[in-house]
């Protein structure tokens, strides 16, 4: 890029090219000596640290009451570019005899999810989330379909106005 | 110091004392040659396990960790699933030429290997014209990269050996006169003598500028000549899938390998030889006592510490650069090493002759 605006004589490119390289071996010297940044997985799993915004595994979160916050609107399975996301819903008649759309199960294909997150963006309500768990592997493909609601589990219902 | 001619006089000796001369001179030449593969495979283990560690240093990253401490039987585990991969010919193959390849570059590789002095009276090959000796059997490595490109019926390869043998031969040039810049402030092509001459100086020191830009000049072409750093266009992994050597699976593959380290030890030894005095200690005129403590210290030590040095140098250029297009290498050769290692034994005659030097 440079050379073309401007123009090294011979003997200016020379003096040009081994004072760019000194820098370059004085940089690597640097990184040489510094302190090595790799982890040694199995060992340190105990105080392995992900990065916040690192993509495990998809879950649904659930407070202390076995409560989540999926309302069961199905946007996150449309969102999903590769189906792997599956809201079965199921229908209840409430004590005030309105009808009310329920999650009756969260089925996620871990096999099949390429971590886009877009499930995650377009979720309402922030019911679901990437987790740090990435140690995925088994030896049946079928264990790799999670159900993320726990069982008995129901929204949270938001506070009546009053 | 220790003169390791007094172990082969004894050994001479206690053979002549019980055979004829002829069987006895057979069998040392048979244990010199054991020794030589020995040292060969040794050093080929070192130098993988310290390039795979300074590799990943440099990269910060720890590098082999793995198998043994530190990594350490890293480079065994390597051998010995080379070892038993199946070697296979590519259909169509010139047979005879594939198969003699690496053995012509290993060739090379150990004749040159040979002509190095580890010790003082520790030099296998050692007569009056050592470095052109030196020259002509390196550049024989060359034909076997030539051949691996044409026998493997792959034109990926035969790119691969083209650039290969345009890039060593180019480089030659400037190794061999940056060499010659010092064979006239050394006055000499005997390696022995060579490295008699630096008892009072190492030569980098005593041709002081010359000197010094015949040896960066010379570390640049040796690295070019051995395919590696800066200068790897010729196994090119990401245009050319390893070039010359891309057909060749198991200890053939092995064999190229191997001799690409030894090249990079070799080259670094001859530069330890040449210009830092080979197994000479330091030694500063005048300082006597200084001198007697460092004459205590082995040769071999010296030697192997220069080499080794020389061999860091080198990791550390290429683990730095990026690689060059063939014409960035072919223009840098040209264009700017050969005028300069022109110029430079042009600048070291003079000095010789005006008696400059030290």
């Amino acid at each position: 890029m440079e050379y073309k605006d401007r123009k090294y004589t011979y003997l200016g490119s020379l003096v040009h090219g081994i004072s760019t390289l000194t820098t370059g071996m004085k940089t690597s010297i640097k990184v040489y000596f510094r302190k090595k940044v790799t982890e040694q997985y199995p060992e340190n799993r105990k105080e392995l640290k992900m990065f916040d915004r690192f993509r495990g595994t998809l879950s649904m979160p659930h407070n202390e009451n076995n409560e989540h916050h999926c309302v069961a609107c199905g946007l996150c399975q449309m969102a999903c570019p590769n189906d792997t996301i599956k809201v079965t819903s199921k229908t209840v008649e409430t004590e005030d005899g309105k009808k009310k759309k329920i999650l009756a199960s969260y089925e996620y294909d871990l096999g099949a999810c390429m971590f886009c997150q877009l499930c995650v963006n377009a979720c309402p309500h922030d019911a679901i989330t990437f987790d740090q768990n990435f140690e995925h592997a088994v030896f049946d493909r079928t264990k790799l379909v999670l159900k993320l609601n726990h069982d008995g589990s129901k929204v949270i219902e938001k506070k009546k106005e009053v | 110091m220790f003169d390791f001619s007094i172990v082969t006089n004894w050994i001479h000796e206690l053979l002549l004392s019980i055979m004829p001369e002829g069987l006895a001179i057979f069998i040392e030449c048979v244990a010199v040659g054991v020794c030589l593969v020995a040292l060969y495979a040794i050093l080929a283990i070192i130098l993988i396990y310290m390039e795979r560690k300074v590799c990943g240093f440099f990269q910060c990253r720890l590098g082999p960790n793995r198998v043994g401490k530190w990594g350490s039987i890293q480079v065994v585990c390597d051998v010995l699933k080379m070892m038993t991969k199946e070697i296979f010919m590519p259909k169509g193959a010139d047979h005879f030429l594939y198969n003699l390849a690496p053995f012509m570059v290993i060739i090379a590789s150990f004749l040159t290997f040979a002509c190095i002095p580890f010790n003082k009276g520790a030099a296998i090959l050692n007569f009056n014209v050592g470095v052109f000796f030196l020259l002509a059997a390196s550049s024989i490595g060359v034909v076997g990269i030539l051949l691996a490109g044409w026998g493997s019926n792959n034109k990926f390869s035969l790119i691969g050996a083209m650039r290969s043998g345009a890039q060593i031969i180019s480089y030659e040039l400037s190794a061999g006169m940056s060499i010659m810049t010092m064979v006239v402030l050394m006055g000499t092509m005997q390696f022995s003598e060579i490295v008699e001459g630096q008892a009072n100086g190492w030569f980098i020191f005593k041709g002081h500028i010359p000197a010094i830009i015949a040896f960066i000049t010379y570390l640049i072409a040796g690295n070019a000549e051995c395919n590696r750093g800066p200068f790897d266009l010729p196994e090119a992994e990401s245009e050319l899938t390893a070039g010359y050597h891309t057909e060749y699976s198991g200890m053939g593959f092995g064999f190229f390998y191997l001799a690409e380290y030894l090249n990079l030890f070799i080259v670094a030894s001859v530069a330890a030889t040449i210009f830092l005095g080979g197994w000479m200690p330091l030694h500063i005129v005048g300082l006597d006592g200084f001198n007697a403590i460092m004459d205590y210290i082995p040769g071999f030590i010296w030697f192997f510490a220069k080499a080794f040095f020389v061999v860091f140098l080198l990791m550390w250029i290429k683990w730095t650069f990026p690689r060059l297009r063939i014409d960035q290498i072919l223009n840098l050769e040209w264009k700017y090493l050969v005028p300069i290692s022109m110029i430079n034994l042009l600048l070291m005659a003079c000095c010789v002759a005006f008696g400059f030097h030290f």
